[in-house]
Order: C-alpha cells, then sequence, then structure tokens
C-alpha cells in the first residue's frame, strides 16, 4: 500500500512556507494554551468571554486555534478548557467525600475551584491534586467560614488518608531488634504511611459512613469525561472537642483509623522526631503534661504498634515536610 | 515470527484495561484474558493495596504499561523522577513494550492531566522524538506513541496529524499505538477521510491497536470510552490489520464501566478481524 513519505526540509511545499516554528515559539504556544484551558469557568460551566487582559478572549483564542465549519475557534478551545475544570473538580470530589459532606455541595465547589486556580497541580498524577489543600484553607479560612476549623480537620484526615492508601512501608523493626538495642542510641522512624493528628472533632466515624456511601475512587484514563452525580450532604452536628487523636495507617493494605490516647499522641509524636527512645520518653511525659508512663503500660503499647508494623529504622525515613502551594508562575 | 521489528507480539491477541470494578470477578472467577494493559500512573506509586492487586495480576496475566503523562510533546524536558518510577514499574510488570501518548499537557511543571493536541509542525516533530528516544533508552523497552483524539487544531501547523505521526516516528525510531477510535474521531472533528489518515501510517511501525467508544455530539464527538465500538471503527479496525498483518488489540472502556464479561465479550469481536486477516495474509 502506498503511503506518503516522511516530510524532509527539501519538500518544495514546505520550503514556500515563509516561517516555521522554533522550538521557542512551541513552548509559548504551549503557555498560552495552557493559560486558556486553566482559567476557571464562568458560572453556567462555559469558557470566560474576557481574556486575562480584558480583552475578548475569542480574539486571543482565534489567533491560535483553527475554526472548522461547525466550531468557532473558541468553542473549539472551550471543549478543552470544560474537560480540564470537570475532570479535576472530579477528582477532589472523589477524594475528599467528607470535605464535601461537611462543608456542602456548593461551598465546596467553590473551595475546590479556587483552590486550583490558585494551586493548579504540580504532579504527574491527580494523586496528588489535594496535596496543598490543607495549606491553602489555612490561608484562605473565609472561603470555608463558619465552618473552618471543622473543614481544616477534615482536610487533614483525608489528605492522610490519601497518604496512607499508597505510601511506602518500609521494612518494620522487629521485636527482638528492639530488644536487643540500647534505648539511648535507638532511634525509631515511623512508616511513611503513618500520619499522627491532632483533631478538634471527632471525624473518623463520620468520614467511614461518607466513604462507604461514596463507592470506588476515580481512576486515571485518558478518556473524557461525563460529570459525575455528588454525594447528598450529611445533615450532622459535629461538636469541637478540646483535642481529639488519630493514628491514620494501614494494615493488609487496607486504611484504619486508630483512636490514640493523648500520652500515646505524645510519645508517638516523639519518636517520629526520630529522637533516641530515651530523649523520646523524656519528651513525651513532659508534652502529654503526665506523670511518668507506666512500663507495663508502655510495653504493651509498643507490642500493639509493633504488631501493627508502625516502627522501622529512622535513617531511612526522611521527616515529612510541610507542602506548600508553590506560586504561580506568570507565564499561566 | 514478528511482523515487524517493531510488532514483535502478534500472538499477543486480544486484551482488555485492567480496572479497578472488575478486580473481584478476575480475582474469583479468573477469566482466560489474552493480557490486560495497565494505566502506569495508577500504579507509579510506593506501597499499598494497588501494588498488591498489581502483583497478584501479574501471578497469572500478561500486562502491558500504557501511560498518560509523559507528554512528549511537552516543551520541557523529560522528568527524570517521573522516569525512575516509570522503571521501577516496567521492571516489576516485565511490559514488552509501553506506550503513551502524542501530545502535551504540561508547562512549567503544571498539569493540565489531559491529553492536548500537537501543533503539526518540524519543531515539535524534534522536540518529541528527541524526548520518546529519552525515555526509550532510559527505560530500556521499546516505546509505541499514540495518536490521540482531538477537538483542535493549530494555525501553526505545518502538516497533517499522519505527516507529523510519521515525522515523528521515523526521528524517534520507534513504534505506534494506533489507536482506529481516535483516528475516527479526529476525523469528524477535523474534517478529513480517516482512511486516508490510515492509509498514509507507517504500517510496519504498528506495535499494537487500539479499539474504544465514543460519544457522538451534534457538532463534535467526543472521546469517551464508555460505550461499544461503533462499525465505522471497526471497518476502520479491518483495514489496519490488513496494513499492519496481525496486531496486539486493545479495547478501551474508562467510564460507565459495565460487567467484565459484557467488555470482554466487546473486545473478543475484534478476534473475527484478527482471524481475516490472518486468512488473507497467509
Amino acid at each position: 500500500m502506498k503511503r506518503s513519505k516522511p516530510i524532509n526540509s527539501s519538500s518544495k511545499a514546505i520550503r514556500s512556507r515563509p516561517k516555521r516554528q522554533t522550538a521557542g515559539e512551541l513552548r509559548d504556544l504551549q503557555r498560552l494554551m495552557a493559560r486558556a484551558v486553566m482559567r476557571p469557568l464562568t458560572p453556567a460551566a462555559k469558557m470566560n468571554p474576557r481574556w486575562t487582559d480584558g480583552t475578548l478572549a475569542k480574539n486571543v483564542v482565534a489567533s491560535f486555534i483553527k475554526p472548522n465549519d461547525r466550531l468557532t475557534s473558541f468553542e473549539r478551545l472551550q471543549l478543552y478548557n470544560r474537560q480540564y475544570w470537570f475532570r479535576l473538580l472530579d477528582c477532589l470530589h472523589d477524594d475528599y467525600p467528607g470535605l464535601q459532606a461537611v462543608l456542602g455541595e456548593r461551598k465546596f465547589s467553590r473551595l475546590a475551584r479556587e483552590y486550583l486556580s490558585e494551586c493548579p497541580s504540580a504532579s504527574f498524577t491527580m494523586r496528588n491534586l489535594g496535596q496543598f489543600l490543607v495549606r491553602f484553607i489555612e490561608s484562605n479560612p473565609k472561603l470555608v467560614a463558619p465552618d473552618q476549623h471543622l473543614a481544616l480537620d477534615m482536610a487533614r484526615l483525608e489528605w492522610a488518608h490519601i497518604e496512607a492508601f499508597d505510601n511506602a512501608a518500609k521494612t518494620p523493626i522487629t521485636a527482638d531488634e528492639m530488644r536487643a538495642a540500647n534505648p539511648q542510641t535507638l532511634r525509631l522512624g515511623l512508616q511513611p504511611y503513618l500520619t499522627l493528628l491532632r483533631l478538634n472533632y471527632e471525624l473518623d466515624d463520620f468520614l467511614i459512613a461518607v466513604r462507604r456511601g461514596q463507592g470506588l475512587r476515580h481512576e486515571a484514563s485518558n478518556a473524557m469525561e461525563n460529570r459525575r452525580e455528588r454525594l447528598p450532604n450529611k445533615s450532622k452536628k459535629f461538636h469541637r472537642s478540646k483535642a481529639f487523636y488519630l493514628a491514620v495507617h494501614r494494615h493488609r493494605n487496607s486504611v484504619f483509623y486508630k483512636r490514640l490516647r493523648p500520652d500515646q499522641f505524645a510519645l508517638l509524636s516523639a519518636l517520629q522526631q526520630e529522637l533516641p527512645l530515651e530523649a523520646a520518653f523524656a519528651k513525651a511525659v513532659e508534652s502529654a503534661n503526665s506523670a511518668k508512663f507506666q512500663p507495663k503500660q508502655i510495653t504493651k503499647w509498643f507490642q500493639d504498634w509493633s504488631a501493627l508494623g508502625w516502627f522501622c529504622h529512622a535513617a531511612v525515613v526522611k521527616p515529612k515536610r510541610k507542602p506548600r502551594c508553590p506560586p504561580k508562575t506568570n507565564s499561566l | 515470527m514478528p511482523a515487524n521489528r517493531f510488532n514483535a507480539f502478534t500472538d499477543y491477541g486480544v486484551g482488555i484495561g485492567l480496572r479497578i470494578p472488575h478486580y473481584q470477578h478476575i480475582f474469583e472467577k479468573k477469566p482466560v484474558v489474552d493480557w490486560f494493559e495497565i494505566i502506569s500512573e495508577n500504579f507509579m506509586c510506593d506501597g499499598g493495596r494497588p501494588l498488591e492487586m498489581l502483583d497478584r495480576i501479574l501471578e497469572q496475566y500478561r500486562v502491558v504499561q500504557h501511560g498518560v503523562s509523559m507528554y512528549f510533546g511537552s516543551a520541557e524536558k523529560c522528568n527524570r523522577e517521573h522516569l525512575k518510577k516509570l522503571k521501577r514499574l516496567v521492571k516489576r510488570t516485565n511490559t514488552p513494550w509501553l506506550s503513551d501518548h502524542l501530545c502535551w499537557g504540561s508547562v512549567d511543571g503544571r498539569y493540565t492531566h489531559d491529553l492536548l493536541p500537537m501543533p503539526y509542525t518540524f519543531a515539535a516533530a524534534k522536540v518529541t522524538a528527541r524526548k520518546i528516544r529519552e525515555t526509550q533508552d532510559f527505560l530500556e523497552v521499546p516505546i509505541a506513541v499514540e495518536n490521540v483524539s482531538s477537538y483542535a487544531e493549530f494555525h501553526v501547523s505545518e502538516m497533517t496529524e499522519w505527516e507529523f505521526l510519521n515525522e515523528v516516528v521515523e526521528r524517534a525510531d520507534c513504534g505506534i499505538l494506533l489507536d482506529v477510535n481516535n483516528i475516527y474521531v479526529s476525523s469528524f472533528n477535523h474534517n478529513f477521510d480517516p482512511f486516508v489518515y490510515l492509509n498514509s501510517i507507517p504500517a510496519e511501525r504498528v506495535a499494537q491497536i487500539h479499539i474504544a467508544g465514543h460519544s457522538k455530539y451534534r457538532k463534535y464527538i467526543l472521546d469517551t470510552h464508555d460505550h461499544p465500538v461503533i462499525d465505522p471503527v471497526w471497518k476502520l479496525y479491518a483495514r489496519a490489520l490488513q496494513l499492519a498483518g496481525k496486531t496486539a488489540t486493545l479495547l478501551e472502556w474508562d467510564d460507565h464501566i459495565p460487567s467484565f464479561d459484557e467488555v470482554h465479550h466487546e473486545a473478543l469481536k475484534a478476534n473475527q478481524f484478527i482471524q481475516q486477516s490472518d486468512t488473507v495474509t497467509t
């Protein structure tokens, strides 16, 4: 079967073209298109008719996108603009059903739109789409008012859930290794999938109930998507407590929320700082504001946590950095 | 015998995409499936259930990796951390080849998570081909690039889509994952004859074929992967087999996913075309 030859630079038709795109112009074009695709939609879920400088967007778009006999340049690009927002908003809805339930659909959607406008994805995987959400809520409490603390707690819990789901698991330290080690020098680390949370609200049971009704997490694929149905709002009153401690972890590849006592939380937090065991105990006693830990009690805790595989060697675990939404580049 | 140097897997048969709603059925019923295609990004994590599920699948099935985020056409350089993660997965799955799209989707470290269309220019072809070569060298596995569905075209384009595909794969010396549904979708959206496209591609580079369903609207078609394959796409598939010979084929079904049996049944319709092409070749 005859097929067209690969194009080469000596082609007569090509030679007659006045100017070819350069690699720099390719980058500029991609920046321009990305800016258009990532611009927030109007309330009617259409592409914004005004460009960033206030001029008509249709003129800007027409400068680089061809129309066809059925759609204008603006309408063609709008397909990408809408799909961008539908896809990313759906992902946040999938990953934060609890936050959606406590805020309500309307407030959550506004938060998600503002968040994605300020913190567009900086990762190849949509799994990380919400990595800056806690920081964003902290910086923009009005978006979740009057439930700032509740929203923050839920966002922390749901990000911890994502981390627990598929973060790495290091080789656990065995009980024998621990018994044989010198407590003055032994530094324990906690598994990368384990997050310790100090919350103001008891949200664990609520989130379990919400997730149970949510269905399956959406996968990455290369297909365009239709919009999904939303979860109904949960009309529940939450009572703020003094402090509520939780370990979000993974066991046999399922995510669990384990309630902790304040002194347990203090001890695990000290261990997470990779202090030597003895120093960690001292720090935990101080921060828990409690009398000395009972040896029998400590032994039982360590047995339980060890059985869950929470401890690993400190040297192989990097301390978690608090994520920050990177500043937007001018090009976007 | 391999049909060509990019298609060493002519007997791979017909696969389907590995999707979470089918896990239970697969583990319980252990259906006979030629192979599964996985979305690489869904398993480029460090631990947990996704990798456990993948390992269970790998115990019993052949798996081929298909990516959605390499963005060979993005002007920025390859992300080494991404490539390292991908290579770890390649070693885990032992994928015989790896595919991703002829598109771009990120700029200045920001990701659209979409398969955005390329401007069909020589500069873009050069950038894209260089990245494919780098990726192929790093991963040490053959790469096939997939033509995408598109909804927009650029004024700046200097050639047709199929000429661009030719230019890229020749420069990169890589294979093609020919998506006949995408050709159909784009042919409607951009008013070209899909058979002209098909007849113009270097058939000897076709390493795999995708088939899928889509959603037709009044003025455009969206590539939604949520319907059975329509007859015009089967006709394109038959023609592709005539040109490329027996080729590993995969049905994509990513949204409103029906039962495993329904998806598999739809995929296996491809066998009649493969058998026909085999008879013709013989």
